[in-house]
């Protein structure tokens, strides 16, 4: 299939809904086995570290949210941009889908990262650079949540928060950079894919495993999500009521 | 592409430039004031406000802490290595972290003699982790100066 192709078939939610039918329990059931695996390996099995003991160990739940809360607003950055151009259905609905994911995400690293700062920072939280720009982006999550909620009209709503969305991705740079840019609290990044690692090899797979589980779960989020919103918006169609009906979900 | 989306794509693209360039003309603008302590260099060079609540920040210079053996209050230097050190003094518990070597943030008020008097301490740490057998070293230079963000 050509890319022009694909380009094409992305317009049409029944054709994603059909195709994508075994994706979310294949990616759900990957994420289950990599996380499960990763999380027992980085909290019982790598070694403490020379400085701060068994407390680095939270930078396995608090460095894959981390990313992925980011990655989730890359990828809604960019359905924002494509509903606003193309107007595509698939985008809008992406857009409402990830939300929920990327805001517990979002959340999630923000408390790890208290959590995590307290025994070793000696404080829950402290305004860096850094953990003010994530705290930006769970407004931004929060935002994007209520601006849909806020507008009745779907279509409007929409584009509303792809516009919000598209803005709201400058951010995301600002998180990464914000350790180089400024003078921060926060240690620079942990986990690149760009350099060395800057840990051991037995310190840093059980990190690798749980970033690829998380993504997995994000996959497997935004798909089942994507599916459950194409059967509520396209519901007075035909090809639903028969997929309903027939029970093929 | 149709004119239509061509116009859309040209307007999104212009939106989206046209905030980015605000947003990092604030952040220029900001600078400085976006560095959530000030290094060792500007708090004895006159670059820290006196009698203000700030934070300061540096590595404990090895050999500088000394405690009071009836309490908790304990003073240090914070330096970075490159000539610029301050004393601090402190009543409280410190980090686990603290150390000598280590990164630390001191929140409080720069005396007009160059004294700081800290009501809190933060430890920084640096994102090099490894297990108690491979950590032999004390952190040497380099490190310091990843922990300060001194070769940004």
């Amino acid at each position: 299939m050509g890319i022009k192709q694909l380009w094409h078939r992305l317009g049409s939610p029944r054709w994603f809904f059909e195709m994508s039918r075994r994706w979310p329990l294949i990616f759900g059931g990957l994420a289950l086995l990599l996380l499960l695996t990763g999380t027992l390996w980085g909290l019982a099995f790598a070694p403490a570290d020379y400085q701060q003991g068994n407390s680095f160990r939270i930078m396995y739940i608090h460095v894959p949210t981390s990313l992925v809360a980011q990655s989730a607003y890359i990828v809604m950055g960019v359905a924002g941009f494509m509903l606003l151009v193309w107007r595509m259905k698939l985008a809008d609905m992406v857009l409402s889908a990830i939300v929920p994911f990327g805001l517990s995400m979002t959340a999630l690293s923000l408390f790890t990262g208290a959590v995590w700062g307290r025994p070793t920072w000696g404080a829950w939280w402290v305004w860096d650079a850094r953990t003010t720009s994530m705290l930006v982006l769970l407004f931004l999550y929060f935002g994007l949540y209520a601006l849909r909620q806020a507008i009745p009209r779907q279509e409007t709503a929409g584009r509303a928060c792809a516009v919000l969305a598209l803005v709201g991705t400058i951010n995301i740079p600002i998180i990464k950079y914000s350790v180089d840019w400024w003078l921060t609290l926060h240690q620079p990044a942990s986990f690149t894919l760009t350099e060395a690692p800057s840990m051991p090899m037995i310190m840093w797979m059980p990190l690798l495993v749980n970033v690829l589980g998380v993504y997995c779960l994000f996959g497997a989020n935004l798909l089942g999500r994507l599916r459950l919103e194409i059967l509520k918006r396209e519901h007075s169609t035909q090809w639903v009521q028969e997929v309903v009906t027939s029970g093929r979900l | 592409m149709r004119p239509k989306r061509r116009n859309r794509l040209i307007i999104i693209v212009f939106l989206f430039a046209g905030a980015g360039i605000s947003v990092a003309l604030v952040l220029v603008a900001l600078n400085e004031n976006l560095n959530v302590f000030y290094p060792p260099d500007q708090v004895v060079g006159g670059g820290a406000p006196v009698d203000t609540q700030i934070r300061a920040g540096g590595m404990v210079l090895d050999g500088s802490v000394a405690r009071r053996a009836d309490g908790l209050d304990v003073a240090f230097v914070l330096t970075d290595y490159q000539g610029a050190e301050f004393t601090v003094y402190y009543r409280g518990i410190l980090p686990d972290l603290f150390r000598e070597g280590q990164g630390i943030l001191v929140q409080g008020q720069l005396g007009s003699d160059g004294v700081f008097q800290a009501s809190q301490v933060l430890a920084k740490h640096d994102e090099n982790y490894m297990p108690p057998e491979l950590a032999g070293m004390s952190p040497d230079k380099r490190t310091a100066r990843n922990l300060l963000n001194y070769d940004r």
